[in-house]
């Protein structure tokens, strides 16, 4: 289906990369926003406070993040697109409610912009050091999905895909943004709201006798419904069958569990999303994201420059991770380069993958600056040795 | 405090022969009770006593002591705590004389 | 399904209250003499008795004994996080005005960890229903002390007796802006039903404290016999004041428990103050939100 252009601001605008989230959410049709201010995410928030009474959307500013995350979900079973925005130690907070989302299946957003931690850390300057906990943060077993866009342009791009992939497979998706891409004005060209390609929620076509709420498709997902629609269903963050109802033995755990893992894993192909830059003949490959795969062109080209066949992988879904990318050039090429701003996250990720095939070096930051390309290009000078 | 005897009136009200006493029907779900005794200690009149009896859970569901005395107030439907006691009115009948009677003075 | 077709879809054959209640899950986990089933019972009441759709009812339930109420009752319901019921039920009802919200919970999971919630939905005037069974211990947990617990009470984590002071929920709501507040216990059945009644009827944040007793774990670690005991003693120490201050109305250990209807007052709701506000700052340029878009 395509975009309500009452939420689409089409043409071409001056935003940061925190503005374009908002209209990225308002293109998609968001129209519930429930969070909490912290730096450097504030500015998304206060651009929905202000665009949402225009197009029908509501906004709250709740009392903390933990009662953010589950004001998200309950609208989202109430059948509105939801979102929030955090930090760091936003982020932190909502993890209990994240694992909710994900046990509930609610389709649901949930944007990082991520800064200096651990702790208060670094407020207003920028980090990538949350990405592991993106992926694990909550307790349990369960997967989400999770993108990092290096741009404005992207963060408005990527805040869309975000909000059709929680509808596609029911699951909260992170938008993991840095206070960098978030505090950065450049040009965002915004479509008409025909050209906006969104995927419709899920719901059934079943009558309330035969509904299941949570038997899955073919596709491992099941369909959904909204409360008020007579179909008295009742949602659990309880381990449950598909009628929803709880249920207290390993047989529904593996059911459960195994389907909530399964329908991201199995998907990875469909997940895959990457940027490849003079890959074709590459020997070293930097991997990155975010801001931090931008920071890596300049160390890139000057290694070129110097006849070293260097490419860079710059992943834009980075959960789950592409791995078989990884895999397959781990066979053909002699070194990875990981760009990040963190002291070794995503890193182990490739190192895992490329299982000893080729060396792995770590460019690591501790953040609140941007790497300074010099030291992406003596890695890569070491890599090629 | 118990409540005042239906009978002592100082005069036969006016309307006494349209007066009609509900009678109501105990319906006892007995597998549900948990013996709990609510339904038993707070019918009005004493209608209810845990049977000697039990349940497949072990536990003694009430029985109905005296027969033809509920009055379907529907206290014991409402304080069950598992939904296992409800009542339901019998048609209704007219007090017999004897429960009017003139208190002497 | 209204009322009216709830009474006759349950005509004599079965409990009055079937129609309501998620029967493959009946019987309950509650314990023999548990007064959550007879509040639950007296919440079915209020529903049979209303005149609105019941199938925009949403009951939202957080963690604990009192939380797996929503479990129980056959309309959408949702068992949330603990703590979070109120966020999770301001989401829902912000997200379709139309629905009607319940929040059923505990005293630990309204007034402990949910404390921030409830003072700021209450303030915010969000327009749900809070039924918080109050059993003043944490009993799912094996009777921990909650901070609604009396002086002096014994729990498992305070072992040698209670020496933290208790809330007094009915001050609290309504120090912050609840417009219903009442007290009852799980003995004064239709007076609570007809308190619930009041409150789904009522637009804004209406908190129903609802005194339960709690038998394994209260009653049993203070040596308070049952929970027919205690209901006993809400029978002999109960007293009804009707729009008494709630400054008065403490709760001290096996002392004289205030019941009644306090406060019943008008405030404008959240969504109507967010609606009113808007159009009047934007004129022609608001759109209200109408429920749900996709």
């Amino acid at each position: 289906m395509k975009a309500d252009p009452k939420g689409v601001l089409t043409g071409e605008h001056y935003l940061d990369g925190d503005h374009a989230c908002s209209e990225g959410a308002l293109a998609a049709g968001c129209r519930f926003l429930a969070g909490y201010p912290i730096t450097p995410s504030t500015e998304v928030a206060e651009r929905i406070a202000e665009r949402f009474p225009e197009v029908g959307g509501i906004f709250i500013q709740m009392e903390d993040e933990m009662g953010s995350m589950a004001a998200v979900i309950g609208a989202a079973w109430g059948g509105v697109k939801s979102m929030t925005v955090t930090s760091g130690p936003g982020f932190s907070l909502m993890m209990e409610n994240i694992g909710l989302a994900a046990m509930m299946e609610a389709p649901c957003v949930v944007i990082n912009v991520q800064r200096g931690g651990p702790s208060t850390g670094l407020p207003t300057l920028p980090g990538q050091a949350d990405m592991m906990q993106a992926r694990w943060g909550s307790h349990g077993d369960y997967e989400i999905i999770a993108l990092a866009p290096n741009s404005p342009q992207e963060c408005f791009e990527l805040v869309i895909k975000a909000f059709n992939l929680s509808e596609q497979y029911r699951v909260p998706v992170l938008l993991m943004t840095d206070e960098c891409v978030g505090h950065m004005t450049e040009k965002v060209v915004i479509p008409p709201a025909d050209k906006i390609e969104l995927y419709p929620r899920r719901y059934t076509k079943l009558p309330p006798s035969e509904y299941l709420p949570f038997k899955p498709g073919k596709d491992m997902i099941p369909e959904m419904v909204k409360a008020g629609d007579g179909y008295k269903i009742h949602i659990t963050g309880l381990t449950h069958d598909e009628k929803g109802y709880p249920v207290m033995n390993w047989q529904a755990q593996e059911k459960l569990v195994r389907r909530l893992v399964d329908k991201i894993r199995l998907h990875e192909d469909q997940l895959l999303d990457v940027e490849e830059t003079q890959m074709d003949d590459a020997q070293v490959v930097i991997f990155s994201y975010g801001i931090s795969s931008r920071v890596s062109i300049p160390a890139l080209q000057k290694a070129r420059r110097e006849g070293i066949k260097v490419g860079l992988l710059r992943s834009i879904i980075c959960w789950p991770f592409p791995e078989k990318k990884i895999r397959e050039l781990a066979n053909k090429v002699k070194a990875f380069v990981v760009v990040e701003m963190n002291y070794g996250q995503m890193y182990f990720e490739v190192e895992r993958c490329v299982a000893g095939k080729a060396k792995t070096l770590l460019v690591p930051h501790g953040g609140g600056w941007v790497h300074d390309p010099e030291d992406i290009y003596k890695a890569i000078k070491e890599a090629a040795k | 405090m118990a409540p005042p005897s239906m009978g002592k009136f100082w005069r036969k009200p006016l309307d006494s022969d349209k007066l009609e006493i509900p009678h109501g029907e105990l319906h006892i779900i007995k597998e549900r009770c948990k013996g709990c005794g609510f339904c038993v200690e707070y019918c009005p009149r004493d209608v209810l006593e845990l049977a000697s009896e039990y349940n497949s859970k072990g536990y003694h569901p009430p029985h109905v002591v005296k027969d033809d005395t509920c009055v379907f107030c529907g206290l014991c439907e409402m304080l069950c705590p598992e939904f296992a006691i409800y009542v339901t009115e019998k048609k209704k009948q007219k007090p017999p004389e004897q429960e009017v009677r003139k208190v002497e003075s | 399904m209204n009322a009216t077709q709830i009474a006759q879809a349950t005509e004599i054959a079965e409990h009055p209250m079937e129609g309501l209640l998620r029967m493959d899950r009946i019987p309950h986990i509650w314990c023999s003499t548990c007064g959550i089933g007879t509040a639950v019972t007296s919440f079915a009441e209020a529903l049979k008795k209303s005149t609105f759709p019941l199938e925009k009812v949403c009951v939202v339930s957080g963690i604990g004994c009192t939380g797996r109420v929503a479990g129980y009752i056959k309309l959408d319901s949702f068992h949330s996080t603990h703590g979070r019921a109120i966020p999770f039920a301001t989401g829902l009802k912000l997200a379709n005005p139309q629905l009607k919200l319940v929040v059923f919970s505990g005293d630990g999971d309204i007034a402990g960890i949910g404390g921030n919630h409830f003072i700021h939905a209450a303030r915010r005037n969000m327009d749900l229903v809070v039924l918080c069974v109050n059993n003043f211990i944490y009993a799912m947990t094996g009777g921990q002390t909650a901070a609604t617990t009396p002086l002096t009470a014994n729990t498992s984590t305070s072992p040698y007796g209670n020496f933290e002071h208790p809330f007094n929920l009915c001050h609290l709501a309504e120090s912050c802006g609840a417009v219903y507040v009442a007290r009852w216990t799980a003995l004064h059945v239709r007076r609570l039903a007809r308190s619930i009644s009041e409150a789904l009827n009522k637009k804004g944040f209406s908190f129903i404290e609802i005194i339960c007793p709690c038998s394994t774990l209260y009653a049993r670690r203070n040596r308070l016999g049952s929970g027919l005991d205690l209901m006993k003693f809400y029978h002999d120490n109960s007293v009804i004041k009707h729009g008494a201050d709630t400054r008065e109305l403490g709760i001290e250990f096996q002392k004289k428990i205030i019941v009644g209807k306090f406060i019943d007052r008008e405030r404008p709701t959240f969504l109507d103050s967010h609606n009113a506000w808007l159009k009047h700052r934007l004129q022609d340029k608001f759109v209200e939100h109408g429920g749900p878009e996709c």
